[in-house]
């Protein structure tokens, strides 16, 4: 993975649940509707849910160094880019929607009123990103909940907060090893699981799973089809050698 | 013969029926998009076209790589007689597989894209490919009954003599594709039920599409003896329904194994209903149909036979649904539940095949009796 790879820190112990990441974030891609979404949908790549008075949870793509979306989709429509975005790109999409199924925090939305639907879904801002702009959401925070960087040097970040204030924060950055690791980190103030963050995804990225199966299609087929044909030989081996005595019968 | 073609039987009206309610529904996706007639949602990407008319379309058709292998490979020449509905079976399944997914898929017109952009990574890519070049195995199986037909000699001779190939091909690609659609949900540990999900997905999708392959052959002879009045004899269907016993054998014997093995066979005796749908289709498609074919008055018996079979096949679709539908909705903690109108698309699907069938076995040579009138002199 690039060094120079852009990944975002979401410390949902700063968050003070003013929503202005989704304003922003509507805002900047042109979506209809203001601040008030809880969930995603086609037209909100990032939303906030209040779990309790001072703890607010923002869901997003987590951008995942090995997207399991990038790996299913047939035409690579998805792609993790050197940047660090997990990238769509409409004009090659089938609209099979396997990405949506695939992915571990059923991130992706559709555009299911549409007649040539795209799948949506946080792009990082890639456009304000190549102009050397942060995505919008960081951009509004006022109180820099969410801060972008390289994963390297948010990842320090990260654990230096835990270390400073151990009493704090629960020891746990999400997204440093979950899956594999994500581009989205997140801290939070009480365990991943009482935020409805989902557990039990271990390290290892997700496509080795498929990987796994596929690798085995060359076996398959080599040596499938050379026994299918040995098969054949044999079974079929009787009927030559009836022929020939025939024949031989014949001729003499 | 055109007289008897225009006249309106129940089952035309049933199918005409089916065919113009499909049909809007399909004009209506078209031009209001899926949301407008599907209930397919963020939560449930794909539902009954993706769960039935795909997965159990494949599945249903694998008798057509079975029994040709078992012919032209194994050169079990008894089963000779059972190739050509089986291979029209197959061909007539896959048709509808792809005519689903120009429904389906977002955007359908990019359906052949997977030629020219690739990802090898993906299981989807391989299955594409894998369905694009079996249906054009299977076009060239079944082109032998249009060539006898047409009594074209020569194409006649050709087609015969690039059989093994293509039988060959046929069961290497069904091999790799109907295990595949198994490898599909490989990525979805957590979030497919543990009593579905399991690194031996594409082998359990493997083993039950053989065996449902062969219960389709008995379920297909027995409708087209009483539709047209054309069957397979009962000795060889007694067969078939042996080779089925065996194969359904290895898939429950595989089933149990690896959830004991798991240590996850716990979850089907619990009071969820994950573990109900999972004693529903294991007990209606493999326990019981297990304990029927295993009698030899069961095999020999044609209605019997044919329950026994039917059994299987519905087990089967409830497999497909649990591992595409349902066996999601404890993670995801939601239903889905098909709209009438996505059934409505389905039972087109399902007539048309019907129909198909009933128009191949009355104009090409597909059951025996017309290939003996067929060969036999003037």
């Amino acid at each position: 993975m690039d060094t120079k790879s852009r990944a975002l820190l979401i410390d949902v112990k700063r968050c003070i649940g003013c929503r202005a990441c989704v304003a922003a974030c509507k805002q900047a891609h042109g979506f209809p509707g203001g601040d008030e979404d809880t969930k995603l949908s086609a037209t909100a790549y990032t939303a906030l849910v209040d779990k309790s008075d001072d703890v607010h949870v923002r869901s997003l793509c987590m951008h995942c160094l090995t997207p399991s979306c990038a790996s299913v989709c047939p035409v690579g429509a998805l792609q993790k880019t050197a940047a660090g975005p997990v990238e769509y790109d409409a004009a090659r999409c089938l609209g099979c929607r396997y990405c949506m199924v695939a992915c571990p925090w059923s991130v992706p939305r559709y555009e299911w009123k549409a007649l040539a639907p795209s799948v949506r879904k946080c792009d990082f801002c890639r456009e304000r990103l190549e102009k050397g702009e942060a995505p919008a959401c960081v951009e509004a925070c006022p109180v820099e909940a969410t801060v972008i960087g390289t994963r390297e040097e948010l990842l320090a970040e990260a654990h230096r907060r835990i270390a400073e204030d151990p009493q704090g924060y629960h020891p746990h950055v999400y997204g440093e090893t979950e899956a594999g690791g994500t581009s989205v980190l997140f801290l939070s103030p009480v365990p991943f699981e009482a935020l409805g963050f989902r557990q039990g995804l271990g390290s290892e990225p997700l496509p080795g799973l498929t990987w796994q199966a596929l690798e085995k299609i060359p076996g398959v087929v080599t040596i499938g089809g050379t026994a299918l044909y040995a098969v054949w030989w044999i079974t079929h081996r009787r009927e030559e050698v009836a022929r020939a005595a025939q024949e031989a019968g014949h001729a003499r | 013969m055109r007289v008897e073609a225009r006249r309106l039987t129940p089952w035309r009206i049933v199918f005409l029926l089916l065919l113009a309610s499909g049909l809007v529904v399909a004009a209506t996706r078209y031009m209001r998009g899926l949301g407008a007639v599907t209930n397919l949602s963020d939560q449930f990407p794909w539902g009954l076209w993706i769960g039935f008319d795909v997965l159990c379309g494949v599945g249903l058709a694998a008798g057509g790589f079975t029994i040709t292998t078992a012919v032209y490979v194994l050169n079990a020449k008894r089963f000779e007689p059972i190739v050509r509905p089986t291979v029209l079976t197959a061909f007539l399944g896959y048709l509808l597989v792809i005519a689903a997914l120009l429904l389906d898929l977002g955007r359908p017109w990019n359906l052949w894209r997977p030629i020219v952009l690739w990802n090898p990574r993906s299981v989807m890519f391989e299955v594409a490919w894998c369905v694009m070049l079996y249906t054009t195995v299977l076009s060239l199986e079944f082109s032998g009954m249009v060539f006898e037909k047409l009594g074209w000699r020569r194409a006649q001779r050709i087609q015969r003599a690039v059989v093994l190939p293509l039988v060959i091909a046929g069961a290497l690609l069904s091999t790799l594709h109907q295990s595949s659609l198994g490898s599909l949900y490989l990525i979805v540990p957590g979030k497919l039920h543990a009593l579905w999900y399991t690194p031996l997905l594409p082998v359990m999708f493997f083993l039950s599409a053989i065996a449902a392959g062969l219960a389709m052959i008995i379920v297909e002879s027995r409708l087209s003896s009483r539709a047209f009045g054309r069957r397979l004899e009962t000795p060889l269907l007694a067969d078939v329904g042996r080779i089925l016993f065996a194969a359904l054998l290895v898939f429950g014997v595989t089933r149990v194994y690896d959830l004991v093995h798991r240590g996850t066979l716990g979850l089907a005796f619990e009071a969820t209903p994950a573990a109900l749908l999972f004693q529903l289709e294991f007990l209606m498609g493999v326990l019981l149909p297990l304990l029927l074919l295993s009698r030899p008055e069961v095999r020999r018996n044609g209605r019997a036979l044919y329950a026994s079979a039917l059994l299987v096949v519905m087990g089967f679709v409830v497999n497909r649904l649990n591992v595409s539908i349902t066996g999601f909705e404890a993670a995801l903690g939601g239903h889905y539940v098909p709209a009438w109108s996505e059934l409505a698309v389905t039972l087109m699907l399902v007539a048309l095949g019907f129909a198909a069938f009933g128009l191949a076995v009355r104009h090409l040579p597909v059951y025996p009796e017309e290939r003996a009138a067929a060969l036999a002199p003037r």
